[in-house]
């Protein structure tokens, strides 16, 4: 157990090759799906808040629903969707980065716009009123708000890179977990772990966790930061 | 969109009556003054002439439209105030307007000078104290040229020389053109400021008059009683 340890801190210590190549890989997808995620969430959860249409709560508890979605349902439709006989197989995106992408997107996006509606919908309430009088559109309307909200939407991207980074499911399948390719961090603490070599699994599970607390502590900075600046 | 017209208006939420047959003509100058005890409706009367208050009972034009313009602006009692400069908060009405960004700036510090706000323009908004607040969010309004201003108890809660501050503010705005109508508990505040004077009680207009004639002379009894019990020193009318 000891010596389990002490071997996955050696191949730490010494940067391995193998085990940076899987970081790098991971931090490369996770936060580009983010990125991306938070491009359609952001605004989604935005407009969620300040639309007014039949239909709104419906689409509401939908998008608040699927904030659960399980992350294999995702990799088995993003797989079929990929699939050279599916619609979008001529792309060729199976079993690449890009597909894992995509499939950490939709796992992304609706939590990010679930998790932002809340936050703008107060900020709406309040100030709604002078925004109108000011003649404010929609669009711009949920450009100020955003930006207003900006210190609390940090929270909804961490949990976003959270739960990219640590999928296993929708990754597994549509990545197939290549080695050099398309093994992140999750898929291969995974497979290690079944084949008994532990040490590479601990490694990468310690540099998980590492990466999950130092991007918390960042933004809990940035929060206290904001608030002493911005009351 | 002057004149401003309302005819029969009324507004009663779940059947309970605050306002009924309101009937005011407001023109395009001076400081009109709406005064009344706590929870008449001037509030409301305010939302309804901003264009946020749905007019369900009655009739209001502004001018030849049955909506107010983008020549509107308003001063809420509690401002919206962005976690954000005091210069961004200042240039933020003029946003939907067609300003280039610079000119949006430039136009923001002249109107923070004018409100004595200017050394503070890079400061965070949020940390400015409530009188400070009010000038800038009369600095906001100013910025877009309304032709309209409407003001919700502007200095409620300030010290004595905010209240002075602001209200140098607002005589510069109407100065420069611009009607405004707002809403006070503060009588002095009236007498200086009101051209005309418009008393609402009971959910109608009591009166409608020009400041002197209405702090000298008022003509109903409801008036004579808010005047008498506002003051903090008893007064006695002649008559
Ligand atoms: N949207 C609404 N729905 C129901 N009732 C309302 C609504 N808006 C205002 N009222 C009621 O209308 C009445 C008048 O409110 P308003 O805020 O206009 O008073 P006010 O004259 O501004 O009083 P104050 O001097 O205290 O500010 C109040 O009794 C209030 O409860
Ligand atoms: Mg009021």
């Amino acid at each position: 157990m000891i010596d389990t340890l002490f071997a996955a801190l050696r191949l730490l210590g010494s940067f391995d090759r193998t085990l940076v190549d899987i970081v790098w890989l991971s931090l490369r997808v996770s936060l580009t799906a983010v990125v991306l995620g938070a491009l359609i969430g952001l605004p989604l959860g935005a407009w969620l808040a300040v639309a007014e249409f039949r239909g709104r709560n419906l689409l509401v508890v939908l998008v608040n629903g699927l904030m659960g979605l399980p992350s294999v349902v995702v990799g088995v439709v993003v797989y079929l969707a990929l699939s050279r006989s599916g619609p979008f197989g001529s792309l060729g995106l199976l079993f690449s980065p890009g597909a894992m992408v995509i499939a950490q997107m939709m796992l992304v996006v609706p939590l990010i716009a679930a998790l932002t509606r809340p936050i703008v919908e107060d900020a709406w309430r309040e100030y709604a009123p002078e925004l109108r009088v000011m003649g404010f559109s929609r669009g711009q309307s949920m450009q100020t708000l955003i930006h207003d909200c900006r210190h609390s939407l940090l929270v909804a991207l961490l949990a976003g890179i959270g739960r990219a980074m640590s999928e296993v499911g929708a990754v597994m399948i549509v990545g197939g977990n290549i080695d050099h390719v398309t093994r992140v961090m999750t898929t291969a603490i995974a497979l290690e772990t079944s084949k008994g070599d532990l040490p590479l699994a601990i490694a990468l599970g310690i540099v998980l966790m590492a990466v999950v607390l130092a991007l918390n502590a960042a933004a809990f900075h940035i929060r206290r930061w904001a608030m002493r600046r911005y009351a | 969109m002057f004149p401003i017209e309302l005819a029969g208006v009324g507004f009663r939420p779940d059947g309970q009556c605050v306002l009924s047959g309101i009937d005011l003509q407001l023109d395009g100058d001076g400081i009109s003054i709406l005064l009344g005890p706590n929870g008449v409706g001037k509030t409301v009367l305010l939302r309804m002439i901003a264009g946020l208050q749905p007019v369900s009972e009655g009739r209001l034009t502004w001018g030849a439209a049955s909506r107010p313009d983008e020549a509107v602006a308003m001063v809420f009692q509690q401002p919206m105030i962005l976690r954000a400069s005091v210069l961004d908060n200042a240039a933020l009405g003029m946003k939907p307007l067609a300003f280039g960004r610079r000119e949006r700036r430039r136009r923001a510090h002249e109107m923070l000078e004018r409100v004595g706000l200017a050394d503070r323009a890079a400061d965070s908004a949020r940390l400015l104290s409530g009188g400070e607040r009010q000038r800038l969010a009369l600095a906001r309004a100013w910025a877009v040229q309304p032709r309209l201003l409407l003001l919700d108890e502007p200095t409620a809660s300030l010290d004595p020389s905010a209240v002075d501050a602001v209200e140098d503010i607002i005589r510069g705005i109407r100065t420069d053109g611009c009607k405004v109508l707002m809403t006070t508990h503060n009588l002095g505040q009236a007498t200086r400021l009101a051209d005309d004077v418009i008393f609402l009680a009971d959910g109608r207009v009591q009166e409608h008059a020009p400041a002197r004639q209405f702090f000298a002379r008022p003509r109903s009894n409801a008036a004579r009683r808010f005047i008498q019990a506002e003051l903090p020193w008893r007064i006695r009318f002649d008559e």
